[in-house]
């Protein structure tokens, strides 16, 4: 088992279409997390900053960026990039600093603009670049790969559009109690039905959107939060960034074929599934352990698939968990308790760090309405293109 | 005169009508398969790394999935604004003999009603767009149900 950090402070900005600077997200964020941790900009010893490829060289050195707007004030810097598992790989980035005592307080921030419509590849000419090479030849948009998902779970388990959209109403009633959350309304399956086909078989209220907002976390060593006397910390317990192993036989974004398992056995558990179990032996815990999970409901059949990842359910078996009511509040492990990404729309350096924002929360059962009872131990989980896993794993 | 036909990716596939095939590598140590092709080094970690061939994929597969894009994707897809958007299927096709999936456009007038997941496709040549101020034709692969007729 890894040591434990404490986190002190979260904080976000709203999610939404604000059109604003990712600087000015994130710079708030950071704020708010600093005054829940009741600390001061001056006493954090390293700032590690989830870059964001849409805002220039600003974007590129987040660290420095959000350094900078806070106020020089000398502290150490990193700035990491793992597009959407880019925040998780900042929190793994603090927490190293801080149990290897090069940082006692570290802050976390990621924050993103996103611009209207497809996320598509930087300009330019780049025949190498997979990312280019899947818009260039196929025309494949992310909500195309959703799909291909999708559809899959529906031949190999039987799974229907009915059953997405209930993921759907599940995430967006979740959400109509966040005030963080970008959408607030809550949706019906009839809703989810009138809205247009975008990737068959998902449609527009299946897949998430993309927002502007920004999060932001205090870590510290246990040593400062004893110090500093705060009451039982929410711990971060594990932090899973692991890779695919040879052969990744799952299509992955943005890849146009998946690797040949000609010459290689590929491993009885998915790439996804890895993750997680990456994150269970770090923290020597279970999926039986779980009081909440925070998945990332790129779409809501991509929901079904991290019920089974995690070990929720058995494969196969993410829709009837869904039916039998597990997995909203007052179920048996409610996952998406924030209204996911369903409800904020992908901001995505902030959206790993946000999903420990939630965590931390309901640990503290500071999550009002949307509170789960009794939350003692949260895993986050997430992919990020090319390869970024990542899930945290906090308990209180 | 005819148009030059430029591949949209030089070493991806070759050949007309029923020769044509998507080309990959294959490692002449451990015997892995690549698509789109390496052509620098093995990525099997197994493997110390041997000299990678040119070989061609199968013809046919099984469909793993598929889907379609009812919105016009952004560039660096090409299409003519002033035209209406014309959704085209995506098929990602099994092949069994490399063990590997493959993502690739429906042949056109193939729609996500035409396809079913373990159906089998073959490929065949395709056209991704005509570029008329370089009067260049730029070709690509497409997944079709067998026995099909374009």
């Amino acid at each position: 088992m890894t040591g434990e950090v404490a986190v002190l402070g979260a904080g976000m900005h709203p999610w939404g279409k604000w059109g604003r600077s990712f600087v000015e997200y994130g710079a708030a964020a950071a704020r708010a997390a600093l005054a829940d941790a009741g600390l001061e900009w001056r006493d954090v010893g390293s700032i590690v900053g989830a870059d964001t490829v849409r805002g220039g060289y600003p974007g590129y050195v987040a660290g420095a960026t959000f350094a900078k707007a806070l106020g020089w004030q000398g502290a150490r810097v990193a700035s990491v990039y793992a597009a959407c598992a880019s925040g998780a790989q900042a929190v793994n980035t603090a927490r190293a600093q801080i149990l290897s005592g090069l940082a006692d307080v570290v802050l976390v921030v990621g924050a993103d603009a996103a611009p209207k419509g497809f996320f598509r590849p930087a300009g330019g000419d780049r025949p190498d670049d997979p990312d280019w090479l899947r818009f260039r030849v196929l025309g494949a948009t992310n909500p195309t790969y959703f799909g291909l998902y999708a559809r899959r779970r529906m031949a190999v388990h039987g799974d229907t559009a009915e059953d997405f959209a209930q993921v759907k109403v599940k995430n967006s009633a979740l959400g109509a109690l966040n005030p963080n959350a970008r959408y607030r309304k809550r949706v019906t399956a009839e809703d989810v039905a009138a809205s247009a086909v975008v990737a068959d078989p998902l449609r527009l209220l299946d897949i998430c959107a993309t927002s502007d907002g920004g999060a932001a976390l205090v870590l510290s060593s246990m040593e400062f939060a004893r110090r500093h006397a705060t009451n039982r910390p929410v711990r971060i317990r594990a932090v899973s960034t692991v890779t695919p192993r040879y052969p990744n036989t799952v299509l992955d974004l943005p890849d146009i074929a998946t690797d040949s398992a000609l010459a290689v056995e590929p491993s009885a558990d998915t790439f996804r599934a890895s993750i997680a179990r990456a994150a269970y032996e770090e923290a020597d815990l279970g999926p039986e352990d779980l009081s909440l999970a925070e998945v990332y409901d790129l779409s809501t059949a991509l929901e079904l698939q991290w019920y089974e990842d995690l070990g929720l359910c058995g494969q196969g078996e993410g829709a009837k968990l869904l039916r039998e009511g597990a997995t909203t509040l007052g179920g048996r492990i409610p996952v998406n308790a924030s209204g996911g990404l369903a409800s904020f729309g992908e901001a995505v350096p902030a959206q790993a760090i946000a999903q420990v924002c939630e965590l931390t929360w309901q640990l503290r059962e500071e999550s009002g309405a949307r509170q789960v009872a009794g939350a003692r131990v949260g895993i986050t989980a997430n992919q990020g293109l090319f390869g970024h896993g990542s899930a945290v794993i906090a308990v209180r | 005169m005819s148009r030059t036909r430029t591949p949209v990716v030089d070493g991806w596939f070759a050949g007309d009508g029923e020769g044509f095939r998507l080309l990959g590598t294959r490692c002449t140590a451990c015997t892995s398969v690549f698509f789109p092709r390496e052509d620098a080094h093995c990525r099997n970690p197994g493997c110390s790394g041997g000299v990678l061939e040119e070989i061609s994929l199968s013809r046919c597969g099984r469909v793993w999935s598929y889907t379609d894009s009812r919105y016009r994707p952004p560039s660096p897809y090409v299409t003519d604004p002033e035209l209406p958007w014309v959704p085209h299927a995506l098929i990602a096709v099994e092949l069994e003999s490399e063990r590997i999936v493959v993502l690739g456009q429906a042949a056109p007038g193939v729609t996500v009603a035409d396809l079913s997941v373990g159906m089998e496709v073959e490929v065949v040549p395709g056209v991704l767009h005509e570029d008329e101020d370089t009067d260049t034709t730029w070709t690509t692969w497409h997944w079709r149900p067998t026995g099909v007729r374009a």
